[in-house]
């Protein structure tokens, strides 16, 4: 009992933003692990990445016009997603050149609503805490409409979860199958941007598709069969944001003793050491796989 | 008079990276290294050392850990979650610091309108570094790109290419970063480049091209942005969409051209 303690600094359970942010956290993550799996499989971690950057922007315009910033990034997040996934049903190359593209016109549009965002008004921590975040912010009149917004993501996954994984890991097939790409498409786009918003809100827009896409990829490294990897993919993502929160907590004792490290890193960190842990891990098996399945494993003088 | 040798230099990189990351889809790496060596810097000057260093540190170490990662797992998936977690260490560093350093403010966005003299001859240097390493392997890079297959037959290892390209990034990153900015050094490489292939599929002209292209992009921001005093990586983001977008307007009506000229010839064969 006491090593427990000695590992979760005292209070932590009673502390009212704790419960929050576990409650918050743990949805959000659990959410965005699903819609993640679908994600990587269809190859769009630079559109997640970028349609977290355009919500970022459309927040930060939201802002300066005093409208909410939740709902400019929401609102931004489903139309550049429109957007990409439009230009995106050609090849895949074309459409992370577009969306690099798109992306940089918005970040411009960023730089700009900061500028005025600076020179306008006084406060300048606004922009770095839409940008990075922190679920310790999030105060409790939010929690209901993240609540809300996770269950339509949920709703939208299981309701299309066989026409999505069909579109996803064969589209021409899907097609032939009948399967509707634009509703489909449509209802993807919209979880999607849901996620990253309501990753945003939780670690950040600038760190938020590291909880869509990271647990997602370390489940698929893991496995290959669908539904396990969905599960898998929440419970890694619940964990990283449970830990994380946890050892926020209690690096408050830590160096520099008294400020406690952004829980947004913490997160992320975790994440991606999950990635490696398992990309690693998995390495042994695949080497020595490939030494069974080729021969003397040379390439010989290519003919012409 | 500094801006525009500065402005010119980087552009010039910049657009000769960038018509490699755009013929081997990189787009997302050339997004991801600069916004993630950014951290480094916020790293550097919480121990108090040169920015620059720090930065060029931690792209170097994005690079080479993209293309570990890379070498198995997805590579828009290793390049996002590298990419992230050198974010976050950046928001570490941030948030370990007393101060809210201006200083980050234009290294996301630039400052291209304040160099100083001091600042011009370590961009030289690492320009001319940067485009010596394209010049050194711009064939068999091109060969990778391009034929890969063919490449590996004729003893060029992908993974070496890979390796190089990045971190030819890495370094084209910390020269023009600190005077564009991080957010936006991306879209100098990648706009002017991916207008410039719409142009022309000739790999030399469109490297040339990409580069007058980027040039110009930057001469013209600089100006909107001296004139408006709005930051010029606004400027360099939308010129850049544009000309992309004129680009792909020009090739779309070319391509209506070439099929009015083979209607005609049909019709008269026929």
């Amino acid at each position: 009992m006491s090593v427990l303690g000695g590992v979760i600094a005292p209070g932590f359970f009673s502390n009212p933003i704790v419960q929050t942010a576990l409650v918050v956290g743990g949805v959000v993550a659990v959410v965005s692990g699903l819609v993640g799996v679908f994600t990587v499989i269809r190859g769009q971690s630079f559109t997640t990445e970028a349609i977290s950057d355009v919500g970022a922007t459309g927040g930060s315009g939201a802002y300066l016009v005093g409208v909410s910033a939740l709902a400019g990034f929401v609102a931004a997040a489903v139309v550049s997603a429109g957007v990409i996934e439009m230009i995106g049903l050609r090849r895949p190359r074309g459409r992370d050149i577009a969306t690099g593209i798109v992306l940089g016109a918005a970040l411009g549009f960023a730089a700009l609503f900061l500028y005025f965002d600076t020179t306008h008004t006084s406060t300048t921590g606004a922009s770095i805490t839409i940008l990075f975040g922190s679920i310790f912010v999030i105060s409790s009149s939010v929690v209901p409409t993240i609540v809300g917004l996770s269950a339509l993501v949920l709703a939208i996954v299981v309701v299309f979860y066989r026409r999505l994984l069909l579109t996803a890991l064969d589209s021409d097939l899907a097609a032939a199958r009948g399967v509707s790409a634009r509703w489909v498409g449509l209802g993807y786009l919209l979880a999607l941007s849901l996620s990253v918003a309501l990753s945003a809100i939780t670690i950040g827009a600038v760190l938020g598709v590291a909880l869509v896409v990271g647990p997602a990829a370390t489940a698929l490294h893991l496995t290959k069969r669908p539904g396990f990897a969905f599960a898998l993919s929440g419970l890694i993502g619940l964990v990283a944001v449970w830990v994380g929160i946890l050892l926020a907590y209690d690096s408050y004792y830590w160096p520099p003793v008294g400020r406690g490290w952004p829980v947004s890193f913490l997160v992320v960190a975790l994440i991606f050491s999950f990635y490696v842990s398992v990309h690693v891990a998995t390495q042994h098996a695949f080497k020595k796989k490939r030494h069974i399945e080729t021969d003397d494993g040379e390439s010989g003088p290519v003919c012409h | 008079m500094n801006t525009w040798i500065v402005a010119t230099v980087v552009a010039v990189v910049a657009g000769a990276t960038g018509f490699f990351a755009v013929m081997r889809g990189a787009a997302f790496a050339s997004h991801a290294l600069p916004q993630g060596a950014f951290a480094g810097a916020a790293g550097a000057a919480l121990i108090g050392a040169s920015t620059l260093l720090g930065f060029g540190v931690f792209a170097g170490a994005g690079a080479l850990l993209i293309a570990w990662l890379g070498r198995r797992g997805r590579h828009d998936v290793v390049t996002a979650l590298a990419f992230v977690l050198m974010l976050g260490l950046g928001a570490l560093f941030l948030s370990m610091s007393t101060e809210y350093a201006p200083e980050i403010y234009s290294l996301l966005f630039g400052e291209i309108l304040g160099i100083s003299r001091s600042q011009i001859l370590p961009t030289l240097l690492l320009a001319l570094v940067s485009l010596g390493a394209i010049a050194v392997v711009y064939r068999p890079l091109l060969f990778s790109s391009v034929l890969p297959e063919i490449g590996e037959a004729r003893g060029i290892r992908p993974y070496r290419m890979e390796i190089a390209f990045l971190l030819i990034i890495a370094i084209t990153t910390t020269t023009t970063v600190p005077v564009v900015g991080a957010l936006l050094m991306f879209s100098l490489m990648i706009a002017p480049a991916a207008a410039a292939r719409s142009f022309t599929p000739s790999p030399w002209r469109a490297l040339s091209l990409s580069v007058a292209i980027a040039v110009v992009t930057i001469w013209m921001a600089i100006v909107a942005s001296y004139e408006s005093n709005w930051p010029i990586g606004f400027f360099v983001g939308v010129f850049g969409a544009g000309s992309f977008v004129i680009a792909r307007t020009w090739a779309a009506w070319q391509r209506r051209q070439v099929t009015k000229t083979q209607e005609v010839v049909v019709a008269g064969a026929g």
